[in-house]
């Protein structure tokens, strides 16, 4: 390492199912250098302080969404969030809020997994074209109606910044809302009334109250907040206009 | 056997925890003073219905000393509440495509702050002038 290498407590929640009861706090001292993120210092702390921690991570370039964490209290991906900037205070790390923790900073993904499924995150064709008739066009117009909401690398840092889903873990959430909006609002698409029952259900927009925080988060500039608070007016419109033109459940 | 026991954390005390969430609890109970005022309001048009006599003592009442206070502080919140409300706008509203370009989140929220002043002014002078 460098010369200009100085040391850096990282305080990281533990907490390993078989043995504790709840989680808790250990301290580690990691030398670090002006080029760290904060995975590499979890990293550092696994390799040779403490190799029993656990916690997700791929690309190391804010592109994969696997080493989310809670950073001082706020939701980060760690491969792009640096020590120095910290430094000389103490780092704390804790595992994504609002979900629950499988281990250490690994957490429990299965009910964000669920609610991708349910959204159908894939084009519906509006009209079955066969290979012949070659591929759905679509214009630039058209593209950037949908581009900013395709964004999405399922990080889930937004549910993280979302006290809503904290408090009903069965609310569907900014991230999975987004690709849902990406996808319903997407030219080629002709499954928007499908979703739109999940838009409006129990589960959907009408549990955000427009914090707002979900877009300030978003390491992509997804605007989750937008997707949600756009179907909330989407949701409303369906309600009034079945009694015009019914459709979906409302037939 | 299964040893996975995921540990889900209390949600107790949330809004503390991050300064995005205390102002949004701020800014979400500047509500309160306009729901009060509302009342206030009202309270005047029940003394206006049951007579002249009755009216007097409402506006009699709003000279209090305390009662100004309350109005000055309800001001503040009120406008700390109509800024919070535009800056959130742009996050709440489809996209407003002007020649072929997205209109700026600035842009939104300016105009809606200035359409809010002109109208609060608008109807200030209205009841100027019908006072005098």
């Amino acid at each position: 390492m460098s010369e200009n290498q100085r040391t850096i407590e990282i305080e990281v929640l533990r907490y390993h199912p078989e043995k504790d009861q709840v989680p808790y706090q250990q301290v580690f001292q990691v030398p670090f250098t002006d080029d760290m993120s904060v995975l590499q210092g979890v990293q550092y702390i696994k390799d040779y302080l403490d190799g029993s921690l656990s916690f997700r991570w791929s690309c190391r370039m804010a592109i994969c969404g696997s080493c989310g964490m809670m950073i001082n209290g706020e939701p980060h991906l760690s491969c792009e969030t640096f020590l120095r900037d910290y430094y000389p205070a103490r780092v704390r790390v804790e595992a994504l809020a609002h979900f629950p923790i499988e281990r250490d900073l690994v957490i429990n993904m299965e009910g964000f997994i669920a609610k991708l499924e349910s959204i159908q995150p894939y084009i519906i064709p509006k009209e079955e074209r066969t290979l012949a008739q070659g591929e759905y066009l679509q214009t630039p117009e058209q593209l950037k109606v949908y581009e900013q909401f395709s964004s999405c690398i399922n990080c889930m840092l937004c549910y993280a910044a979302c006290p809503q889903f904290g408090l009903n873990p069965e609310f569907i959430g900014p991230g999975a809302m987004a690709l849902l909006h990406r996808y319903n609002v997407d030219s080629r698409d002709g499954g928007k009334a499908e979703r739109m029952e999940l838009v409006s259900s129990e589960e959907g927009v009408f549990h955000c109250t427009a914090v707002g925080y979900c877009s300030e988060v978003c390491p992509k500039h997804v605007d989750p907040a937008n997707a949600v608070n756009q179907n909330k007016t989407n949701a409303a419109a369906d309600y009034f206009l079945r009694f015009l033109a019914p459709k979906g459940g409302a037939k | 056997m299964n040893k996975r026991r995921p540990y889900v954390r209390p949600m107790d005390g949330w809004w503390r925890r991050n300064p995005f969430f205390i102002e949004y609890m701020v800014h979400e109970g500047t509500a309160l003073f306009v729901a009060a005022y509302a009342g206030i309001l009202l309270n005047g048009l029940l003394h206006l219905s049951r007579g002249e006599a009755a009216w007097n003592v409402w506006l009699d009442g709003l000279k209090n000393p305390w009662y100004i206070g309350f109005h000055l502080l309800a001001l503040v919140a009120i406008s700390y509440h109509t800024y919070t409300w535009f800056k959130i706008m742009p996050r709440t509203m489809p996209p407003v495509i002007v020649g072929g370009k997205r209109l700026a989140d600035g842009a939104i929220t300016g105009g809606g702050l200035a359409v809010a002043a002109a109208a609060s002014l608008v109807l200030l002078a209205a009841v100027w002038g019908m006072a005098r």
